[in-house]
């Protein structure tokens, strides 16, 4: 089906949705300024994103915030325990609440200009001067309403999901079983529990968003991409046998340079909306060395088979469409967050398996400082690429970008279809719900 | 030469700006040999912040291994980021000598670090704090740890050594 043919109305939001053909983008869903500022009314509004951890707010009181889709939010852990997602918005005149990322306000947010107060779960306390405001509209405003919470936050083992706007599914229809990636990473650990560990590494890179997460299942591209830090790698290590024990190092860098037969047999799965599981057989962090004591203590815990289903689900990356991949081992998940048309922040979290030997803590960190940090020479070459992907889209003559390889005529998105981990319908998959969410009615703008 | 005299203290100080020079000029075979076997070479993502004994996160904490690796990489033909070619400058204020015997002394060294490629230009400020051994080869560098300000902000690639 071609895609023009969609679209019923004309007019901006279709004309967004018009951009994806069955086994093609246009360019101007990664380059026009339009385009992206549509997205975010719509698309960024409609579906489903990653806020934030529950062990980043421990406390009553505690705070953290976060930038998400161009607006300023707060994530709040109450007196009694529940978690708040509210603007960080004054409710007066617009001021921030809440300047740095982490914060605890106490008992309540007191606004640094003119002492407007608030509960932690965004109900207005009090304001000075309060018989200025007698026989005035205030209460009547929202403005007299405290401050605004998001209406859609749902939490699934300790993540914590918003969606900005009223358009587009429900969390449970959205992720589906695609959340099974988090309870895999959760049951990580011995007693189902996760922490946020030793700081995020924050990129940024000067492409669209989309670039980056097409990346993230792309499995055709180390070979290429990474030729340089694999040869680099192997001319260090030298000749020693394949059994020699490798440095932490060694045992992740290494794998980059599999060949395309090994990305093609780790298979994937495409659910509805999305969402992803690439190396559903195997994947580059499935030869890391094994922890017998650690495994016997998951056994006795979760049973044989589900200790069996968590220890061997090392995933490439899990995909929850659009703004979190995650892996499984190691612990860690990247965080997307659109900027600007050609700028996208990409955080690199790490988490504790509570419970679990350091070891895998240590795996997940130095996983991350190798392949994610701003200064890693394995994501030098990415970032390179997308960056100039960016520039290159604005090249004439061939407006499209090919998404084709693995392309059947009649294609369609089941429940859940498992496929080859080189086929190019993973990336299909995201356009597909890209198209459909970005058409959706804007129901955030006032 | 003594632990106390003024021209030990210059050799110290001319081997942090050796290890500075070889880098803006891309020798990078040539400052590798500064650096001791048991090297380590550290960014920590708090900065200034993060205690020496911590196990935090780090922008980059690398041993000898990874160091040669960083620049075997570097050297080799499709290390396609690198094109159109990377440069860096260091600007270095004067170091400060912060404990220094006869075979093992501590730098801190505050400096402006910029990086170009095409007409992007990163500019990174710091501290780099050197630890120099003395060895029956001379002065090498055991562990360089550079405190970024604002490490923790978003960072593009920062591809050659701050």
């Amino acid at each position: 089906m071609e895609a023009a043919a969609r679209t019923a109305n004309g007019g901006g939001r279709s004309d967004a949705a018009r951009l994806v053909d069955d086994d093609r983008v246009h360019r101007d869903a990664y380059v026009d300024a339009a385009v992206f500022a549509r997205e975010l009314c719509t698309f960024w509004a409609s579906t489903w994103q990653y806020l934030g951890h529950a062990s980043q707010v421990p406390n009553a009181g505690d705070v953290v915030t976060v930038e998400l889709a161009g607006r300023p939010l707060m994530l709040v852990r109450s007196s009694d325990g529940t978690l708040n997602v509210l603007f960080n918005r004054c409710a007066h005149k617009g001021t921030k609440l809440v300047d740095d990322e982490r914060a605890n306000v106490g008992r309540h947010f007191r606004c640094p200009y003119h002492a407007w107060t608030y509960a932690l779960d965004g109900k207005p306390l009090g304001v000075p001067l309060r018989e200025g405001y007698e026989g005035t509209r205030l209460a009547s405003c929202s403005s007299g309403g405290g401050l605004a919470p998001i209406r859609h936050v749902a939490v699934h083992r300790d993540f914590v999901f918003v969606k900005l706007g009223d358009s587009g599914p429900s969390f449970a229809e959205y992720f589906g079983d695609a959340l099974a990636a988090l309870d895999l990473l959760a049951d990580r650990s011995p007693v189902g529990r996760l922490e946020v560990a030793g700081g995020v590494l924050r990129t940024m890179v000067r492409c669209n968003w989309k670039i980056y997460l097409e990346n993230i299942n792309d499995t055709v591209h180390p070979m290429a991409t990474h030729e340089s830090a694999v040869a680099a790698a192997r001319s260090v290590w030298g000749d020693r046998p394949e059994a020699a024990e490798k440095p932490m190092a060694m045992e992740q860098i290494l794998p980059f340079g599999a060949p395309f037969e090994f990305f093609d047999k780790m298979g994937a799965r495409v659910y509805p909306n999305g969402h992803s599981v690439l190396g559903t057989r195997h994947s580059i962090h499935s030869g890391y060395g094994r922890l017998p004591e650690y495994e016997a203590a998951m056994r006795a815990v979760y049973g044989e088979a589900r200790a069996a289903e968590i220890l061997e689900h090392a995933p490439q990356n899990a995909v929850l469409y659009p703004s979190l991949a995650v892996k499984g081992s190691p612990q860690s998940i990247r965080v997307i967050r659109p900027l600007a048309v050609d700028r996208t922040l990409v955080e690199a979290w790490s988490f504790r398996a509570v419970g679990a030997p350091d070891v895998l803590l240590e795996r997940t960190q130095t996983y991350n400082r190798l392949v994610f940090s701003p200064m890693s020479i394995v994501a030098h070459d990415d970032l390179h690429l997308f960056e100039s992907i960016q520039h290159g889209l604005a090249a004439e003559g061939n407006p499209w970008v090919s998404l084709h390889r693995g392309h059947r005529e009649g294609e369609e998105l089941q429940r859940v279809q498992d496929i080859n981990g080189t086929n190019e319908l993973l990336m299909r998959n995201q356009f597909r719900a890209w198209a459909r969410f970005v058409a959706l009615d804007d129901e955030v703008a006032p | 030469m003594t632990a106390n005299g003024a021209s030990f203290g210059h050799e110290l100080e001319a081997l942090v700006g050796d290890e500075a020079m070889l880098l803006d000029a891309g020798r990078f075979d040539d400052w590798l040999a500064l650096w001791d076997a048991e090297a380590r070479y550290w960014v920590p993502l708090a900065g200034a912040a993060q205690p020496d004994d911590e196990r935090g996160q780090s922008l980059a904490d690398e041993d000898r291994m990874l160091l040669e690796l960083r620049v075997a990489r570097l050297r080799h033909p499709r290390a396609h980021s690198l094109r159109p070619r990377v440069a860096c400058q260091h600007v270095l204020q004067r170091s400060r000598v912060e404990h220094a015997t006869a075979d093992a002394a501590t730098l801190v060294t505050p400096f402006v670090y910029v990086e170009v490629q095409g007409a992007n230009e990163l500019m990174l400020a710091g501290r780099a704090r050197h630890r120099l051994v003395r060895l029956a080869s001379g002065w090498k560098i055991r562990e360089k740890r550079v405190d970024l300000l604002g490490a923790e902000r978003p960072l593009p690639a920062v591809q050659l050594f701050v």
